[in-house]
């Protein structure tokens, strides 16, 4: 153990002789690890997030298209699905987009019928009359009504439409509800003036969740323009799309990582002529290769398992304490409501070791093969170089 | 002596600092859903079915309910009205609302 320390200690000094190029070097390796990991803590922890909570979306959702586009479904298309044997509740939904001139911003509208129970994320109630509404915590904060006050929209004829905020949705609830302005669902058909006998898609209850296909190609087979979106494809979707911009901005990053490596190997190969004659020096004095080899991957180690402890630790607060500022206007784009959010605390230990091997060992190998070479010649040549 | 003691001292200190949160967060992930149920109780209740990340396009809005022909959104490398639009993929071949059966299977209503 004492003869462990010792080295150690002589790895130190070596590390510190050269102090400020190791320091250089530790900062932008653990700037490296920071960034790549970030994109990666953000990504999973967006992905959980959408997995968790939209596995209790509907088990279909069906479509009318008409010309490859969506069209408005008639609301009877629901009694031939319902008559499906395993299917339960059709219900059709109501639901549109609404651009406000005055914030500059899209929003999403949805109508709800029936009473529904009170829900944790929800501060106050649901509308409960046509001129009610419930909205999301993004919509608040660009119009500023709380609740109780109005908020103003202007109706498909341009005419002034008040509706009492009757509740906000918490803010833990973002990433859900940012956007959302909840209106009773004949009142949003007044406003957007869709015709009666009609929806913008269906939801459909499948009682057992085996027979989800079976029964969206049955909708497929006997409504030919109808388009079912099951939920395994919904999330599957999501799955995807965040594998995607991962990939994406990993791909963005990784010329940083090349950038990195191509400085450790220019590092490395480029031993200093003083780094020989310690070498030298070091044979000269007894030293096996073995030991000098051991010196260096000691020296390298170091570097290395502190710039990945330190990047990671970094990209761990810059995602989940500050919330990924420096990444988020990727996501963000031109987004006008934008959702703050906290992100759930997940992460994927198999994407933070591979991360770990693709830093790390490089890294390695850019020290120790050109040490290997040193110590392999003879330390006459080494010395007098 | 003082000078490894104390390096190894900082080393281990972050070490077990970072295992210590991402073994956290791993056991939070496994846990069953009950970290998720108000949230999952809020998206059973609406019918939600996409997350409100970016609200810049319909087909950013509700990437999932997106019309499969809506322009700009063919392949990676067609021109993008909207930045977030280059960060979403195109959907994976066969995967769409269509469906094929075998005559065998065909029946009439």
């Amino acid at each position: 153990m004492i003869l462990n320390f010792k080295l150690l200690e002589y790895s130190l000094s070596s590390l510190w002789r050269r102090k400020e190029k190791n320091v250089a070097l530790m900062v932008v390796y653990a700037l490296v690890i920071a960034t790549l990991g970030s994109v990666l803590l953000l990504t999973h922890a967006l992905k959980t997030e959408a997995l968790m909570t939209l596995s209790a979306a509907p088990e279909i959702v069906v479509q009318r298209t008409q010309g490859g586009r969506h069209e408005l479904i008639p609301v009877n298309y629901a009694e031939t699905i319902a008559g499906f044997p395993g299917v339960g509740k059709v219900t059709p939904r109501v639901w549109g987009y609404y651009y406000d001139s005055l914030i500059k911003a899209n929003l999403t509208l949805m109508g709800l019928g029936g009473y529904h129970e009170q829900l944790e994320l929800l501060e106050g109630r649901f509308p409960q009359a046509p001129d009610e509404c419930v909205i999301g915590a993004g919509v608040a904060e660009a119009f500023g009504p709380q609740i109780g006050n109005l908020l103003v929209l202007e109706d498909s004829s341009k005419r002034r439409s008040e509706f009492r905020v009757t509740g906000i949705f918490r803010s833990r609830s973002n990433l859900l509800t940012n956007d959302l302005v909840v209106l009773q669902e004949a009142a949003l058909r007044d406003f957007f003036a869709m015709p009666n006998g009609f929806a913008t898609d269906l939801t459909v209850e499948v009682y057992n969740s085996r027979e989800i296909s079976t029964i969206a190609k049955k909708i497929a087979y006997f409504l030919p323009d109808s388009r079912p979106i099951t939920r395994e494809e919904l999330l599957h979707t999501y799955d995807s799309l965040f594998n995607w911009r991962s990939g994406m901005m990993l791909a963005v990053f990784v010329s940083a990582l090349m950038a990195f490596l191509i400085l450790a190997w220019d590092r490395a190969t480029g031993i200093s002529a003083e780094e020989k004659r310690e070498i030298g020096i070091l044979k000269a004095l007894g030293w096996e290769t073995s030991h000098i080899l051991g010196a260096k991957l000691r020296e390298a180690l170091l570097i290395s398992l502190s710039a990945f402890i330190a990047g990671l630790l970094l990209a761990w607060w810059h995602v989940f304490v500050l919330g990924a500022p420096l990444l988020m206007p990727l996501l963000k784009g031109w987004s006008v409501l934008f959702p703050t959010f906290e992100l759930t605390r997940v992460v994927d230990l198999y994407q933070l070791a591979v991360l770990g091997c693709v830093t790390i060992i490089p890294y390695l190998a850019c020290t120790v093969i050109p040490a290997w070479k040193a110590a392999s010649s003879d330390p006459d040549d080494v010395m007098r170089g | 002596m003082k000078r490894s003691f104390i390096c190894l001292t900082v080393l281990l200190a972050g070490a077990l600092l970072l295992v210590s949160l991402l073994f956290s967060a791993h056991l939070h992930e496994q846990s069953p859903l009950a970290g998720w149920q108000d949230k999952r109780d809020l998206v059973a209740a609406l019918a939600i079915t996409d997350l409100s990340l970016s609200s810049e396009a319909r087909y950013t809005r509700h990437v999932t309910q997106a019309d499969l022909f809506s322009a700009f959104q063919d392949f990676p490398a067609a021109f993008e009205h909207f930045p977030t639009g280059s960060m979403i993929p195109p959907r994976p071949a066969g995967y769409s609302g269509r469906v094929s059966f075998e005559s065998s299977q065909q029946a009439q209503p």
